[in-house]
């Protein structure tokens, strides 16, 4: 059996047709011919009226043909030549037909215009513009629907925050430890090489100590629960919304806000400071690892000295700071989530953003409390 | 005349500047097995979502009873939507709970219910959607039509005034599809509920259905309102009948 590659005849009869033959065996993977030559042919000197088919030489056939047919048509309807389908193959005439059955839905492409610069900027800051005003309402519903937990009326499962509790608690535990001490390191290493060529190795217990309380501790258990819980609530009420669980909830004549972003808010606010002392005191015990080890200072030594160092009040405000960031991370991961569009691929996007919204609004929260701090002179 | 439960004024419904249909204007009425029908994507899943105000009509107003729900406040508009029920084309189950805490939830809320008590609700809510002694699975742990039975079981929870159904019957075999049938018409009888449907199911729309309206893609708005039999033979429109004679015989 010899097989013939597709090939394509064009002949202008006398009578103004334009003879378009197929033959040979026509197959997808080996590409589609381009309709240009049929073209040529139609603006050349000899301007045929119609094109006619012949197909008699065709082996086989796929979907290549019926593309190639669905070029040659438009650019015959362009040039306001007619067709006639008589000479194809009865299959290739009911595909043909069936694929104009529907005519194409001429708004529902609409969207996807071609837009200008200047157009799209217009469109991208009124786009801006009415997500900040949504991200604010969010944030205003979120603290109205606070307040009523606050005062007991708000509607929720006990059970849900208490298994919030424990994800967003107790199962960051060893992550924020591993960090926390990590970081202890570092910083007491970074200040020994430092205050070592004074010989004031001692102060080392003073800097980990003080930047632990202050804000160190602080900010890991932050950028750790951002990276955890952030990205968690936001592919959860992402996903939520995707199976309008959401709706169902507004439905049903619960606030999806009370039901889920204050149990939510709650959790980590709870949370967040306990981690916070928590990554305070592993983070010294990284220092104290650093002081006993390299740099032979006694445990007691370098324990009175933290003791002197550190102030109520830095550990406090530390704690405080804490507090604010799982409020910053909670809404950030809840906006995120309940903006989710409603495909697997927008939840994952939601996850993304919620770090990213999350990480930025807790360093801009820091700068902050860096400038009001001073100035308070706490 | 019976008396009207939803009306519709005008309803003209769109996502941004993509009009979806124009002028609709038609009353459910009390105890009424409305059917709502049209081709795919012609808006009917959308025009559900702005009857139970989980979308704002472009223009126009829906009304419950004498009352405007478009212009109700919010406090308003939640204590009217708790005397609803809603069943989602997806079933929309809560998936952190199991199907018994899914059906226990709104009664939780609104009712002061012991614990068990909800519970035993929730039983017979869902026996009588055919689901006894699945009160403990997660809804990843049934099938897609029991999905959406235990959907319709959280709908009836409170024994809602209105039900909504979004496509109730696909994904069902046709044993099951016709017990819910038969289940919609008990509803209605039992609760004395109002009861609009969004389905397809030609069997179904002749079996249940009281009155019913036709929204046509095309023109964009509806074309057709009447009880379903009666538009089947004596309808105007070809398109109509096309459509609820399944294609065949559509002569002019
Ligand atoms: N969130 C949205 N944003 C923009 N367009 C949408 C959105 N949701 C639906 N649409 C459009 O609205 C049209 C109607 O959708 P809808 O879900 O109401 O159809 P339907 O009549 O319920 O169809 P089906 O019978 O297939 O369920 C569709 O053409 C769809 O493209
Ligand atoms: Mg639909």
């Amino acid at each position: 059996m010899t097989t013939t590659a597709a090939t394509l005849g064009f002949e202008q009869t006398g009578d103004g047709t334009l003879l378009v033959r197929l033959s040979g065996r026509w197959h997808l993977p080996d590409g589609v011919p381009s309709a240009e030559p049929v073209e040529r042919e139609l603006t050349g000197q000899h301007r045929p009226r119609a094109v006619w088919f012949e197909a008699a030489g065709l082996e086989a056939w796929d979907t290549s043909v019926v593309l190639y047919l669905g070029r040659v048509e438009e650019v015959c309807r362009r040039h306001g030549v007619a067709v006639n389908r008589g000479g194809l193959p009865a299959g290739v005439q009911r595909l043909l037909a069936l694929a104009e059955a529907v005519p194409e839905a001429t708004d529902a492409r609409g969207e996807q215009m071609d837009t200008g610069v200047l157009e799209r900027i217009g469109v991208t800051t009124l786009e801006a513009q009415e997500s900040v005003l949504k991200a604010l309402e969010f944030v205003g519903d979120v603290f109205i629907s606070l307040g009523r937990f606050v005062v007991g009326r708000a509607r929720y499962r006990r059970a849900d925050l208490w298994l919030l509790i424990q994800q967003t608690g107790i199962e960051a535990l060893p992550v924020v430890a591993l960090v926390a001490f990590l970081l202890g390191l570092i910083l007491a290493f970074v200040g020994a090489v430092q205050l070592q060529s004074f010989g004031a190795a001692i102060y080392v217990a003073d800097l980990v100590g003080v930047a632990m309380a202050r804000d160190t501790g602080a900010l890991i258990a932050a950028i750790v629960m951002a990276g955890r819980s952030g990205a968690a609530f936001a592919a959860q009420l992402g996903s939520m919304r995707v199976n309008q669980e959401i709706d169902a909830l507004a439905t049903t004549g619960i606030s999806p806000i009370e039901f889920l972003v204050v149990p939510r808010v709650i959790a980590l606010v709870l949370m967040m400071p306990l981690l916070t002392l928590y990554a305070d005191v592993v983070g010294i015990l990284g220092g104290l690892f650093v002081g006993t080890t390299m740099l032979d200072l006694s445990f007691t030594l370098y324990f009175q000295q933290t003791a002197a160092a550190v102030s109520l009040a830095s550990v406090v405000g530390g704690v405080f700071k804490g507090g604010v960031y799982g409020v910053l991370i909670a809404v950030a991961g809840c906006l995120r989530g309940m903006q989710s569009g409603r495909s697997a691929s927008a939840v994952g996007d939601a996850a993304t953003s919620a770090v990213v919204t999350g990480i930025v609004a807790i360093i801009a929260a820091a700068g902050a409390f860096s400038v009001i701090f001073y100035v308070l002179g706490i | 005349m019976a008396d009207a439960h939803i009306t519709v004024r005008n309803l003209t419904m769109a996502y941004g500047s993509f009009v979806l249909q124009r002028d609709l204007n038609f009353a459910v009425n009390r105890g009424d097995i409305f059917v709502v029908m049209g081709g795919s994507g012609c808006g009917k899943s959308t025009l559900l979502r702005h009857l139970i105000g989980l979308n704002e009509p472009a223009q126009g107003e829906v009304f419950y009873g004498e009352e405007s729900f478009t212009h109700a406040d919010p406090a308003r508009r939640e204590l009217l939507v708790r005397r609803i029920g809603v069943l989602y084309q997806s079933g929309a189950l809560w998936s952190s709970m199991t199907l018994a805490e899914n059906v226990g939830v709104p009664l939780e809320e609104f009712t002061d219910l012991s614990a068990a008590e909800v519970r035993e609700v929730a039983s017979l809510k869902l026996s009588l959607v055919g689901l006894k002694g699945f009160e403990d699975f997660y809804p990843s742990q049934i099938s897609g039509g029991m999905q959406k039975r235990a959907g319709l079981a959280r709908a009836m929870a409170l024994d809602p005034d209105i039900l909504f159904f979004d496509e109730p019957s696909a994904g069902l075999d046709p044993i099951s599809s016709r017990r819910l049938d038969e289940l919609i018409v008990e509803l209605r009888d039992s609760l004395g509920a109002t009861i609009v449907i969004v389905t397809h199911e030609l069997a179904s729309i002749f079996a249940v259905g009281t009155n019913s309206i036709f929204l046509d893609a095309e023109s964009r708005t509806m074309i057709a309102m009447g009880p379903p039999t009666e538009l089947r033979d004596h309808a105007d429109n070809p398109t109509v009948r096309r459509f609820l004679l399944r294609g065949e015989n559509g002569h002019e």
